[in-house]
């Protein structure tokens, strides 16, 4: 049998015939990356290859020693033997799946490792592409047929009455989430929302971790509201009606006493995890937004399906019983087994 | 069902309890009557039977949403609650109405559940199929918990009698009163609970229950005497009784009936025909505080005995002969058809002599006083209680009116000191309810040379973060699984706390405990510092309670459900598994 073409090895995914990895979790040579989550995006290769809209954030999560080489998305490039482009997978701004293919042209295989994706609108990165391929590379982090996301929209509705009802009591209300991407999209939405209602948003403030981020989805044009950096010191207690974001790692922290007193605020958690009741209680925040930036389980089975892949590797989750089902529903699955997953939703 | 869903998600999104009371007195204005009565219904803690078995709505679920029984099980344990599992596989496999109809909660309740009742299989699953695809997730939820019979909502009853007072401008006793005992729910019944005029029908009630505030244990540095004078002061402004174990209840004589009601609100009546017979001799208009005792030659048995009697189909002449119960008086809540719950203790007792020392029954007693001057003498007398059978003392104020609830300040109990031992954690599982995704039931086991014997199971006593702190170890320290159940690595030892032991064959340890607990983690200990099965036996031994084998059998797992009490034949079953238990705050309380 040859040699597949995309594999893991101890380092990450590796393409023998390009000579390059994908998203390796050690320091190789040559990176390809599908997005700048610290999963997927991490220190010390030589060269690291991504889609143009993610440079500024990997600038920020790589350092300025980072040798990055910024390509359009749909642009091929030529790695060893490999003709390699990026495909958006709206997972976050600049998100990227990545097409391999090898071979002479008409006779080639096409891989495609996926990263992060998701179908859902978001404001904040450029819509999923289908991309058909022989071989699709998927995450599975929401693969059990319990998750089904919601029109974004309704959600940043719920998190509008939520504010609008803390507001009138004259609470906070912080809301924690990935500080990059998640939060982002977050207050894109609530833009949107705000105006779909007829008024210009409230300002909001930012938590210092996601603000550089933040800076640098606006750098690329993304039109986000306008944020506040929540100052070091700060008076306990004056935030009443305001709305700040924070990554998850503030709840609990002493950064939080700014608020004040338990009665003074509220928190709430957005991500997909917050499905389960169970786990939003488990958690203790006062409300669960379902906003995630993975792919529900119809649009897991809906992009397979569309890529009109005869192979397909899983990765990123519920590995084990996603394998399981599509092989029950005759699709030709397999584990693949990598470092990848251990980011916040 | 729309409006009632949206009150289960604001009392489901808030903490506050002032929240929640707005949240149902909003609801109260805004619901139809019919519905309103219903939703008080399940606010209190009422619940139905369950009418349809999990395997129809399993298999519903499975042919609905095409999915292989094996995926839904690994739904199951993601989501831990059967009805939420439902409702998201049905959204995530596109099976629920976007738009779904809004058949109000009582037409849910009173007609279309109802019309489950004596259905075939096929037909039962052929209607479930229909409604599930009408409803949108959250709807689902709760038509599930309906079905199941496991709808209960986060509040307790005192939120729920504050918002309907709120709601009708009257006194919230009065509305605790009418919520009392057994009720259908209507809208005529919700009128009446919500009438500003006081009705013939409030006073065929029982009242409500006035309980004591536990005295917490002495501190080390003092003595108990010590302790309880520096909470309650002087001793002379106490009436001191034995703090009996059996089951709090009301007897009511009213007219030429008379009922028993525990204070979990079951109706007894039927349960102990030699105490009616007895009351026959009350005057009309008296309502008596007291408790059940099985009681022989002037001693009490043990509960076990009083707890199989209740659970028995039939009252037998063997049954009455084994365990005879007698009701232990301590109060008197109405005299003549009058209230007399605002007059002082002193003078209630005065009429209960009156009322019931003048029958000379030996069926109808008088709670006697413990004599005594001085904390220090009543300290004496409370480490006495064992022997008595009793769980401690009772200490009330001579000038306290008969209070609501758990007003504090007036009644207190000073119970005897548990029994503890430490214990090895050795196997845990999931919890149910709120705590289903945390591994939150535990077992415990002693030595027995170098072998761990598991002893008990206990369920409530840690923090939230320590029950956060153990399930995280418990994933990593997993050494088997045997489905829900995880064996993990004997490394943690725990001081458990229960009230009583007792020989038991259906124990691995031959020990049966009654309402164990965890009281703290002992993380100075190490499993070779548990106690022996050795320790535990002389233990049992020195309590003097080498009593029949089985004794308790059904009570240390759970405070056993009133299973074989005779179905309600109106299919309300008020309050199933709420065996009237004579502890005020159940140590046991789970979830
Ligand atoms: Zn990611
Ligand atoms: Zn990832």
């Amino acid at each position: 049998m040859p040699e597949a073409l995309l594999q893991p090895d101890p380092a990450g995914i590796y393409c023998r015939a390009g000579s390059f990895h994908i998203d390796p979790w050690l320091a190789v040579h040559t990176a390809v990356l599908t997005h700048a989550h610290a999963d997927h995006a991490r220190l010390g290769s030589g060269v690291y290859y991504c889609a143009a809209p993610s440079e500024p954030l990997l600038r920020i999560r790589l350092g300025p020693g980072a040798v990055l080489k910024p390509i359009p998305y749909g642009e091929q490039f030529t790695l060893g033997d490999t003709r390699v482009s990026f495909h958006p997978a709206g997972h976050i701004l600049g998100s990227a799946q990545v097409r391999v293919e090898a071979g002479p042209t008409g006779a080639s295989e096409i891989w495609v490792a996926s990263g992060d994706y998701k179908r859902d609108p978001d404001p904040t990165c450029a819509p999923f592409e289908v991309v058909p391929c022989d071989v699709f590379i998927t995450e599975a982090t929401f693969a059990l047929p319990i998750y089904r996301w919601d029109p974004p929209q309704a959600t940043a509705s719920q998190m509008l009455d939520w504010w609008d009802q803390c507001a009138a009591q004259d609470k906070a209300c912080v809301v924690f989430g990935y500080s990059l991407g998640k939060i982002q999209r977050v207050i894109a939405e609530l833009l949107r929302a705000e105006r779909a209602r007829g008024r210009e948003p409230r300002p909001m403030y930012l938590h210092g971790a996601a603000a550089a981020l933040t800076e640098a989805y606006r750098s690329l044009g993304v039109e986000l509201p306008p944020t506040q950096l929540m100052p070091d010191k700060t008076r306990r207690g004056i935030f009443g009606g305001s709305m700040t974001f924070a990554p998850p790692a503030a709840a609990g922290s002493l950064w939080m006493r700014r608020f004040g007193s338990d009665d003074k605020y509220q928190t709430a958690f957005a991500s997909g995890w917050m499905t389960v009741r169970g786990v939003r209680r488990r958690g203790g925040y006062d409300r669960g937004f379902t906003l995630s930036d993975h792919a529900d389980w119809p649009s897991l089975l809906q992009t397979i399906h569309q890529t009109r892949a005869s192979r397909v590797l899983v990765t990123h989750g519920n590995i084990d019983s996603f394998v399981r089902y599509l092989r029950e529903t005759g699709i030709n699955a397999e584990p693949l087994r990598t470092a990848y997953g251990a980011e916040e939703d | 069902m729309r409006l009632f869903a949206d009150l289960y998600d604001r009392i489901d999104q808030t903490t506050s309890t002032n929240a929640k009371v707005q949240a149902i007195a909003d609801y109260i204005a805004a619901a139809p009557p019919d519905d309103a009565a219903w939703a008080v219904f399940f606010l209190t803690g009422r619940r139905m039977r369950r009418l349809v078995p999990s395997a129809d709505l399993s298999a519903v679920l499975a042919d609905l949403s095409s999915l292989p029984g094996w995926i839904i099980s690994e739904c199951y344990s993601a989501v831990g609650d059967f009805a939420e599992t439902i409702a998201l596989v049905l959204g995530a496999t596109g099976v629920l109405a976007p738009t779904p109809d809004d058949t109000p909660l009582h037409v849910w309740v009173e007609d279309r559940v109802e019309s489950l009742r004596g259905l075939d299989p096929i037909d039962r699953r052929r209607l479930l199929t229909t409604w599930l695809t009408q409803c949108d997730a959250r709807q689902t939820f709760l038509l599930v918990k309906l079905l199941t019979g496991e709808l209960r909502v986060g509040v307790s009853s005192t939120l729920v009698t504050r918002a309907l007072a709120q709601s009708a401008g009257i006194d919230a006793d009065l509305v605790a009163h009418r919520l009392m005992g057994e009720w259908r729910p209507s809208a005529e019944f919700l009128a009446r609970v919500l009438s500003p005029q006081t009705t013939e029908e409030d006073v065929a009630r029982p009242y409500p229950f006035y309980l004591a505030t536990p005295i917490d244990p002495t501190p080390e540095h003092l003595s108990d005497d010590a302790h309880v004078a520096s909470i309650l002061g002087d001793a002379a402004d106490y009436l001191v009784e034995w703090k009996w174990d059996g089951i709090r209840a009301q007897l009511i004589r009213r007219g030429r009936t008379t009922a028993i009601w525990s204070r979990g609100e079951e109706l007894l009546t039927d349960r102990f025909p030699e105490v009616i017979e007895a009351a026959a001799r009350l005057p009309a208009g008296t309502v008596l505080d007291g408790e059940i005792l099985a009681y022989k030659a002037g001693h009490p048995l043990a509960f076990g005995k009083l707890q199989k009697r209740i659970g028995r189909q039939n009252i037998t002449a063997r049954a009455l002969a084994e365990a005879p119960v007698v009701f232990m008086a301590y109060d008197v809540l109405e005299h003549a058809g009058v209230d007399v719950r605002p007059q002082p203790l002193v003078e209630r007792r005065r009429l209960l002599s009156t009322l019931v020392g003048g029958l000379n029954s030996s069926r109808l007693l008088i709670s006697p006083l413990v004599e005594g001057t001085s904390w220090p003498q009543f300290a004496r007398q409370r480490r006495a209680s064992r022997e008595r059978r009793v769980e401690g003392l009772m200490l009330k104020r001579l000038d306290s009116p008969y209070g609501v609830g758990r007003e504090r300040g007036a009644w207190w109990k000073w119970k005897i000191d548990p029994y503890s031992i430490d214990a090895v954690l050795v196997y845990a599982q999931p919890g149910h309810g709120r705590r289903a995704s945390l591994l939150t039931d535990y077992t415990f086991a002693v030595r027995d040379g170098d072998q761990l014997v598991p002893i008990a199971k206990a369920y409530s006593g840690l923090t939230l973060d320590e029950i956060n702190k153990l399930d995280g170890w418990i994933r990593q320290n997993t050494l088997e699984r045997f489905g829900p159940v995880r064996v993990v690595k004997p490394e943690h030892v725990f001081e458990l706390h229960f009230e009583a032991m007792a020989p038991s064959t259906r124990h691995r340890s031959g020990i049966a405990f009654r309402f164990p607990r965890i009281a703290r983690w002992r993380s100075d200990k190490l499993p070779a510092d548990a106690d022996t099965l050795a320790d535990v036996r002389r233990l049992m031994a020195s309590t003097g309670h080498t009593l029949e084998p089985t004794m308790f059998d059904d009570l240390d797992d759970q405070p056993a459900p009133s299973r074989d009490v005779p179905a309600d034949p109106s299919g309300l079953n008020p309050r199933p598994g709420s065996t009237p238990r004579t502890d005020d705050d159940p140590p046991q309380a789970t979830s």
